[in-house]
Parts: C-alpha cells; sequence; structure tokens
C-alpha cells in the first residue's frame, strides 16, 4: 500500500478486487444504459399491440415473445426498466434527504432535540408503514409522484439512524471544534465539514436502499396499487404475467428473472461497496 | 424488566392514539364519500344512509364516537358490505392470517437457525456457500414472484399441490406457508450465521471448549444463546413484514384473511375497513415490537443487568 492512498483510493481499489461487486456494477450500468435507451433501442413500441399474434412464445422476431395483445415483451420490459429505475432512485433521493438532513441535525443538537428526534424515529419504527403507503394510494389516487414521496418517506428512517450516529462520533473530534471555535455557521459545518466525513456509509446505505424501494414499488405494482397502465413497470409485468401463467409461462419468468438479476446485482454492488468501505466487516 | 415493559407500555398508547387518529382524518380527506359510488341514489336515501352511518354529525362528534367504539372493540360497520361489521370481518380473518403466519414463522426458524448455525460453524466450506447463496436468493426473489413460481413449477407442472384455497383440500396449506416463510428463512440465515461468528470467537466459548465439553454442549447451550439474539431482535419488524407478505400471498393463493380483505377493501374504497384494518394492525405490530424488543433483552444479561 502506497504511502499517499487515502480512503477512498483504497476503497476503490478494495471494489475493484471484489469479483461480485464489479459483476453487479457492470449489470446495473448495461440496465441503465438500457433503460435511458429504451426508445432507440427497444425493437416496437411498448404500446405497439399485434391482436392477431396475440400472445406468442419467443421467435425470431420477438426475442422474448409477446404479451396477450400481441405487444413485444423485450419492448415492454425496457421501458418497464425506466419506471422501475426511477422509482428506485428518485424514491431513495427522498429517503436519503429526509433521512441525512433528520440525522446530523440530531446528532449534531444533541441533547433534548437530539433525543425527541431519535425517539420520533423509533416510534415512526414500529408502525406498519406499508399500510400507510396503501392507505395514501387510495385515498389521493395512484400517482406516480405521490408514490416517490411516499415510499421515500418510509425508507428515511434507518438512514436517519445511521447518519446521527456518524455524526455523534465526529462531533467532537479537533477539526470540528476547531471549525466551531473559527465560528464556522452551522450551515456550512453540515455542509463543508460533516457531510463529506460521513459520504461512505451514506453511499453504502443508499445502494442498499435502492432494491428494497423497487421492491416495495414492485409489491404496490403487483397489488394493482401502484403504477397504473398504460405506464408499466417490473412489478406491473409481473402481475400481468402471473394472470396468464398456466398458458404463457414465458410472461412470469422474464419479467421476474429480470427483476431478480436487477436486486443481485445490486445487492452484491452493495455488499461490496460496504466491504471495501469498512474493511472492519469484510472478513465476516 | 417490569419498569422498562411498563415504560413501553405506557409509550405504546399515545402512539396508537396518534395512530389512530391520524388515519381517522386522513380517510376523512378521501375525495368522494362512500356513497356517490355506482348509482345514483336520490337525495332522500343519502339522507338516510348518512344518517344511519352517522355521516350528517360534525367531524369532531364521529371522531368521538368512532374513538369510544374502538375502545369497546367496535370498528363500526363496513360501508361495502351491509349488515356486516368491520370487527365482525377482523374476527373471520384474523385466525386464517395468524395461521399462515405462525407455519411462515416456523418454516422461517426451522430453516433459517439451523442452516445459519451450520455455516457459521461450518465456515468456508460448502456447507457455508451453498446456504448462504441460496439465502441471497431468498432476499432478491420478491415474494409476489415466489409464490407463482411455485404455483407454476408444484401446482401446474407437477400437479403435487394444490394451486390455491386454505383448507379445503389436502395440502394446499404448504405453498402459501413456504412462500410467505422462504423470505425470512433467507433473512434469519444471514443474521444467526452472523450473530453465531461474532460469539463463536469469544472467550467463554473457548473455556467452554477447554473444559472439555461436547461441541454440541458448546452450540447448544453457550454459544446460540448469545448468537441468535439479532434473529430474536429481528422477529418483531419480521412481523410487520409478515403481514405485507400475507396481503400477497393471500391474493395469489385465494385465502380468505384479513390480509386479502385489507387488499380488497382498498380496491374497493371500503373506508371504515381500511380505518379498521390499519389501527388494528398497527396495534398488532407495536405489541410484537414490544414483545421482541423485551425477549431480546431478556436474552442479553448486559441489558438484562442495566434494568
Amino acid at each position: 500500500m502506497s504511502k499517499s492512498s487515502t480512503l477512498w483510493s483504497d476503497a476503490i481499489y478494495r471494489l475493484t478486487r471484489n469479483k461480485a461487486a464489479m459483476f453487479g456494477a457492470f449489470i446495473l450500468f448495461v440496465l441503465i444504459l438500457c433503460a435511458a435507451l429504451a426508445p432507440w433501442i427497444a425493437p416496437y413500441s411498448y404500446s405497439f399491440q399485434n391482436l392477431e399474434l396475440g400472445a406468442s412464445p419467443p421467435s425470431a422476431a420477438h426475442i422474448l415473445g409477446t404479451d396477450v395483445l400481441g405487444r413485444d415483451l423485450l419492448s415492454r420490459i425496457l421501458y418497464g426498466a425506466r419506471i422501475s429505475l426511477l422509482v428506485g432512485f428518485v424514491a431513495t433521493g427522498v429517503a436519503l434527504v429526509i433521512g441525512v438532513s433528520w440525522g446530523i441535525v440530531a446528532g449534531y443538537a444533541g441533547g433534548k432535540v437530539d433525543s425527541i428526534m431519535m425517539r420520533i424515529v423509533d416510534v415512526l419504527y414500529g408502525l406498519p408503514f406499508i399500510i400507510f403507503i396503501i392507505l395514501l394510494m387510495v385515498i389521493f389516487g395512484r400517482n406516480l409522484w405521490l408514490l416517490f414521496g411516499a415510499i421515500g418517506a418510509v425508507e428515511w428512517l434507518t438512514m436517519a439512524r445511521i447518519v446521527r450516529g456518524q455524526v455523534i462520533g465526529l462531533k467532537n473530534q479537533e477539526f470540528v471544534m476547531a471549525a466551531k471555535a473559527m465560528g464556522v455557521s452551522n450551515i456550512s459545518m453540515f455542509r463543508k465539514h460533516l457531510l463529506p466525513n460521513i459520504l461512505g456509509p451514506i453511499a453504502v446505505y443508499a445502494t442498499l436502499t435502492i432494491p428494497q424501494v423497487m421492491l416495495l414499488e414492485g409489491f404496490l405494482s403487483f397489488l394493482g396499487l401502484g403504477i397504473q397502465p398504460p405506464m408499466s413497470s417490473w412489478g406491473t409485468l409481473i402481475k400481468d404475467g402471473v394472470e396468464s401463467m398456466e398458458e404463457y409461462s414465458w410472461l412470469l419468468v422474464y419479467p421476474g428473472l429480470t427483476f431478480t438479476i436487477t436486486l443481485f446485482a445490486l445487492n452484491f454492488f452493495g455488499d461490496g461497496l460496504r466491504d471495501a468501505l469498512d474493511p472492519k466487516t469484510t472478513d465476516n | 424488566m417490569i419498569s422498562i415493559f411498563l415504560k413501553r407500555l405506557l409509550l405504546a398508547i399515545p402512539v396508537l392514539l396518534a395512530v389512530a387518529s391520524l388515519t381517522f382524518f386522513l380517510v376523512k380527506l378521501a375525495p368522494g364519500g362512500p356513497f356517490d359510488a355506482d348509482k345514483a341514489v336520490s337525495p332522500q336515501v343519502l339522507k338516510n344512509l348518512n344518517e344511519a352511518y352517522n355521516l350528517d354529525a360534525s367531524e369532531w362528534e364521529q371522531y368521538i364516537d368512532y374513538m369510544s367504539g374502538i375502545l369497546k372493540g367496535d370498528f363500526g360497520p363496513s360501508f361495502r358490505f351491509p349488515g356486516r361489521s368491520v370487527s365482525e370481518m377482523i374476527a373471520t380473518g384474523l385466525p386464517v392470517t395468524f395461521e399462515l403466519a405462525f407455519y411462515a414463522i416456523l418454516i422461517a426458524l426451522l430453516i433459517g437457525v439451523s442452516s445459519g448455525v451450520l455455516a457459521a460453524l461450518k465456515r468456508n466450506t460448502y456447507l457455508d456457500f451453498i446456504p448462504m447463496a441460496i439465502a441471497m436468493i431468498g432476499i432478491c426473489v420478491p415474494t409476489f414472484l415466489m409464490g407463482p413460481l411455485l404455483v407454476l413449477i408444484f401446482g401446474i407442472n407437477l400437479e403435487i399441490l394444490p394451486v390455491s384455497g386454505w383448507g379445503q383440500l389436502p395440502g394446499d396449506k404448504i405453498l402459501p406457508s413456504i412462500t410467505l416463510g422462504f423470505a425470512y428463512a433467507a433473512y434469519i440465515a444471514r443474521l444467526s450465521r452472523g450473530g453465531m461468528l461474532e460469539v463463536l470467537n469469544q472467550d467463554f466459548i473457548r473455556t467452554a471448549r477447554a473444559k472439555g465439553l461436547t461441541e454440541r454442549n458448546v452450540v447448544i447451550k453457550h454459544a446460540m444463546q448469545g448468537g441468535l439474539i439479532p434473529v430474536v431482535s429481528f422477529l418483531g419488524p419480521a412481523i410487520a413484514g409478515l403481514l405485507a407478505g400475507s396481503f400477497v400471498v393471500e391474493t395469489i393463493f385465494q385465502i380468505p384473511g384479513l390480509g386479502r380483505f385489507y387488499v380488497e377493501a382498498a380496491f374497493n374504497r371500503d373506508y371504515t375497513m381500511i380505518l379498521g384494518t390499519t389501527i388494528f394492525f398497527s396495534a398488532m405490530i407495536v405489541f410484537f415490537n414490544l414483545l421482541s424488543d423485551l425477549a431480546a433483552m431478556w436474552l442479553n444479561p448486559r441489558s438484562r443487568d442495566t434494568s
């Protein structure tokens, strides 16, 4: 190990040596690329129907077959990737913003503010949030942005706990005291001194939150309470697949496989990132 | 111990009250009343209906009414199924959901703990890698995919198990229970492996071995007690997850449990049913979380002493 190695260069070194994590990262890269380029690389439009064809098994013209309305399954999976990944990233972003701000404020303020804020988190932890998301979707309609917000509002709790713990660890270190003595305002203390030092755990937890969020979206869409037609996510594709799986099993198998592989990739990458940034856990 | 229990129990009461109130007013915010759905109703009928369901009172009165009803175990009438009360529907659905959750957690604990402990003991061998790889699959294949796939394989292709129902055909409880339990088996396997690895390196285990105890005794009497604390703390949140899983599993297998009632109520906009079950679920989850925290505390001598 060279003398000038920093935490990040070390971490990147360890990450690139982790085959499972790199494989996960590669799959994610390809998926994101496919999702972004869906309008150009999809062989058909996601809504193009060929009713005469109906449900047909995989063939040369339709690599993954077609659904009951004769729509190309590959194209629908590619377009579904856009929604599923979008939900995954945006909802995680929402969770990130709430959780990080909550955790930093609680950890830095300490004392009574901290104990009240963390008690709120404890209480919220114990509630059946999935039911509240369903409730919100029922009451306010099945709106995509509401879905992002609702899922994000559920997933921030663990993030807040992690960030708070980290901030408490940092708070009494000399550089923070020095900054404080120099009269740095609270805002720039958070932004310039605390945040950069807790980016590691945040990055790890965010990567591991994305698959959870995608599962939640899939779950809601499966119940018919998430993404609504004509839009489709992988969750709705699986739901459609289940309805006709007796005759047309490929309609269930391919979307299911895509979804599972994506979750695998995210979990492997997240685990690898955790091991890379926190060598203590590596040998576990 | 007892004082902690009482303290937590006392905290649970305002929490549940807040949840109930929040849910009540959220449902009131919902656009459209329960009776302006399918067909037009004459104003007189509507007025009578509103009177019958106490909807013409002020919101505050309705709130007080509802809350005092809950305390007596009365969640009001169902808006969708006239003549049936929400409490009745909870009473019919709950035993089914409990039975399903019980089998699922049993499967999860049996498979999860045994494979996790084995993996920790035989670390870095195939007995470690293979169960952990399967556990990863369990975590990445969602229930709503696992269930249909199991149905496809065992119900439709092999035709050895019924594809739906609950208690009507022999063996129809097997697939739903496995579907629901599998993901938890995976989590529990990972947790118990991690917990065991941590404990197995500690001095008291070396002492136990040095005393000449059999490996079996070392593992069962000494290591597992501490190594499985993470599993016990996981059980509380797992109950909440099982509930959500039961929504999916009961829908897939057409099981007449509380989870399916809830999903149907959400589709039908049966507001009183949603309201009642939400409050009921919350109470149950708060209770189970409390129970699992206490059990974990009791198992861990360090936190036992400080109380």
